[in-house]
């Protein structure tokens, strides 16, 4: 169990005040402008020495992906830095809590990694629904422009830098990182081909990265304790401390911060109390947010909860919002009502989301209730094939991914609801004749 | 039904307005159009208690950032949480999505529907709407729904049926956790940093 001196997030629960004065107790704000004298060459090589991967869900080296933003950038084509605070992936639900009672991490963040970059401004794109989480970061950014943080001459750096709070309106899509873009210049949320990619021409056609908010909030405390530090917590290439939201069947879900690699029993006997009914009853674990495929229960309860633990179990840590299923689920039911989630979220630019999700969730509740031939699973699995890989964005594969994970491991489960109805059929027939 | 032809900012948001106009770069003024989306949908509830997006009101905005009316109306349609036609007085948005549902989503719908409504339908009295929406990120403290402003969590049908009876009393429930929790901390306290509570 990760020791309370390693925490990051010190006000997860939001049992101190969120205010300046506050963050400023608990560390934050303490020494920017020093942290900021090494020069954007050396925070991003410091960022890479700490092995963090990017927190939204792909994982991707975060440090990577600042270097790739031009180093001396044009004027007239100013760099961006876009914060996606979408989060809206079910099971996640870290973001909202960084963001209601830790934004100065957030912030500070977003002057530290705008700078790095080169970023003249980061815009925080947070998800529609988020409406007391935006008050407060929207006061929270008040105050710190009040007190000279950010805006010209941020901390006394002589670099200026602004942050800018932009509400979504309810669209799952924008969390894809150009489908975010699009809806900041005022369209629709609809994803762009890439290449190019946004480091080349994003936001206004100008140099943007796009970050998740715990990649970005983890930035100022990884910088003052070293990345050496952060380094040495998780496995090899799974480095850090990681924000887990554990919903469904647990006894006390929970958002926790944990050490990577923790293995799913520890982290779920530690912190949510067991499973409800006890370890037998644990039938499979949805281990990274609605997009990543379920795991049995057999597979999971010793596995180390990161990146590539998961996925050499054909799943993924994704946001670590881990969806925790018991014995009395209806598995088939809880993957259709995913189904129907990636139907409604379709934006329907790309024909084979477009049309593919509606069709895989048609299929999917029949197989709910068994109404359906049994060559149709094999039908429904081409189909999932032909939308993954096919779409401009992510969101076809995820949409096809849960789909696949409940027909590699509950294969049975769907044929033996078929074959009941099937003889369910005749059961009242033969009563009839009976009469 | 008020007119809205003639809409305009009141005083105080045609301020805000330029606000969040200046916000992004000159030139890039489309990018307001959502801020002040949600201003214009804000300030109709002021106006009449429903907070919708009737056509003058989009065309007011696309007017006002010189956006043909089309694509602010694209904008409009293309986020659920624009209202384009009136809604009751408390839109009851029930997550449905599958960590709420693995912890009782179907007995918060059930809570609603005991009450009189119907999914994707306003009450007679217009006092509630009903949806079904998808993950609205509080799921940790599943079931849940937000009702305008406001999440409730930690549901069970005994509690949604009193929010629901309390809201057309024209009281006011208490906010968040139902079951006295702290944000998304465990049940019965912190397992980690106890010396901060």
């Amino acid at each position: 169990m990760l020791a309370d001196k390693d925490r990051i997030f010190t006000n997860l629960y939001g049992f101190q005040p969120w205010t300046l004065d506050a963050a400023k107790k608990r560390g934050d704000w303490a020494d920017t402008k020093e942290l900021m004298s090494i020069g954007p060459d050396a925070l991003i090589d410091a960022v890479k020495a700490s092995g963090l991967r990017g927190r939204g869900g792909a994982g991707f080296p975060t440090g990577m992906k600042w270097s790739f933003m031009p180093k001396t950038p044009n004027p007239d084509r100013p760099s961006y830095l876009v914060i996606n605070a979408d989060e809206s992936e079910p099971g996640s639900c870290k973001d909202r809590e960084i963001i209601r009672h830790d934004p100065h991490k957030l912030i500070e963040g977003a002057l530290i990694a705008g700078f790095a970059m080169r970023a003249r401004a980061a815009f925080i794109y947070i998800r529609g629904e988020y409406i007391a989480e935006a008050k407060v970061l929207m006061a929270a950014v008040e105050e710190a422009y009040a007190a000279g943080l950010i805006g010209k001459n941020a901390c006394g750096t002589g670099y200026d830098f602004d942050v800018v709070v932009h509400r979504g309106g309810g669209a799952y899509i924008c969390g894809e990182e150009t489908a975010m873009i699009e809806s900041l210049e005022g369209k629709k949320g609809q994803p762009r081909l890439k290449p190019p990619f946004p480091a080349g021409a994003g936001l206004y056609g100008n140099p943007t990265t796009v970050n998740n908010v715990e990649s970005i909030a983890v930035v100022p405390t990884i910088l003052r304790r070293g990345p050496e530090w952060f380094a040495a917590i998780g496995r090899p290439k799974n480095e850090g401390t990681k924000l887990f939201q554990i919903s469904g069947h647990v006894n006390k879900p929970c958002v926790v911060e944990e050490a990577m690699s923790i293995p799913f029993r520890e982290l779920i006997e530690a912190h949510c109390g067991g499973i409800r009914g006890g370890w037998d009853n644990l039938l499979a674990v949805i281990p990274g947010g609605s997009s990543v495929p379920l795991v049995p229960a057999h597979q999971i309860i010793d596995a180390p909860m990161d990146f590539d633990a998961l996925r050499d179990l054909k799943s993924g840590l994704g946001t670590a919002a881990v969806i925790v299923m018991d014995k009395s689920t209806d598995i088939v039911r809880a993957i259709a009502r995913l189904s129907y989630f990636y139907k409604h979220e379709s934006c329907g630019q790309c024909t084979p989301c477009r049309e593919g999700t509606g069709w895989m969730w048609r299929v999917m509740e029949r197989l709910v209730t068994g109404d359906a031939e049994p060559h149709e699973i094999d039908m429904l699995l081409e189909v999932t094939t032909q939308v993954e890989g096919h779409t401009i964005c992510a969101l076809g594969d995820a949409a096809a991914w849960p789909i696949q994970g409940l027909i590699r491991h509950f294969r049975p489960e769907i044929e033996a609801r078929i074959a009941k109805r099937k003889g369910f059929v005749q059961v009242p027939a033969m009563g009839i004749a009976a009469e | 039904m008020t007119d809205f032809a003639d809409f305009t900012w009141t005083h105080q948001n045609a301020a805000e307005a330029e606000r969040l106009i200046g916000l992004y770069p000159p030139g890039r003024q489309a990018s307001a159009v959502m801020p002040l989306l949600w201003l214009a949908q804000y300030q109709v509830r002021d106006m009449t208690g429903v907070a919708w997006l009737p056509v003058p009101v989009i065309e007011f905005v696309a007017n006002q950032i010189g956006m043909p009316y089309i694509r602010a109306y694209e904008v409009a349609s293309f986020y659920t949480m624009y209202n384009l036609k009136p809604i009751g007085r408390f839109h009851v948005q029930v997550c449905g999505t599958t960590p709420c549902m693995l912890r009782g989503s179907d007995d918060i719908m059930k809570a609603c529907k005991d009450k009189g409504m119907k999914k994707g339908a306003t009450t007679a009295d217009g006092l509630f709407t009903l949806t079904e929406v998808e993950c609205l990120g509080a799921c940790a403290n599943a079931p849940m729904v937000q009702i305008n402003d406001h999440n409730y969590e930690d549901l069970s049908y005994d509690s949604m049926s009193a929010i629901l009876d309390m809201l057309a009393r024209g009281e006011e429930p208490k906010v968040g956790s139902q079951i006295g929790r702290t944000a998304s901390c465990p049940e019965g306290g912190p397992t980690t940093c106890k010396e901060m509570v």
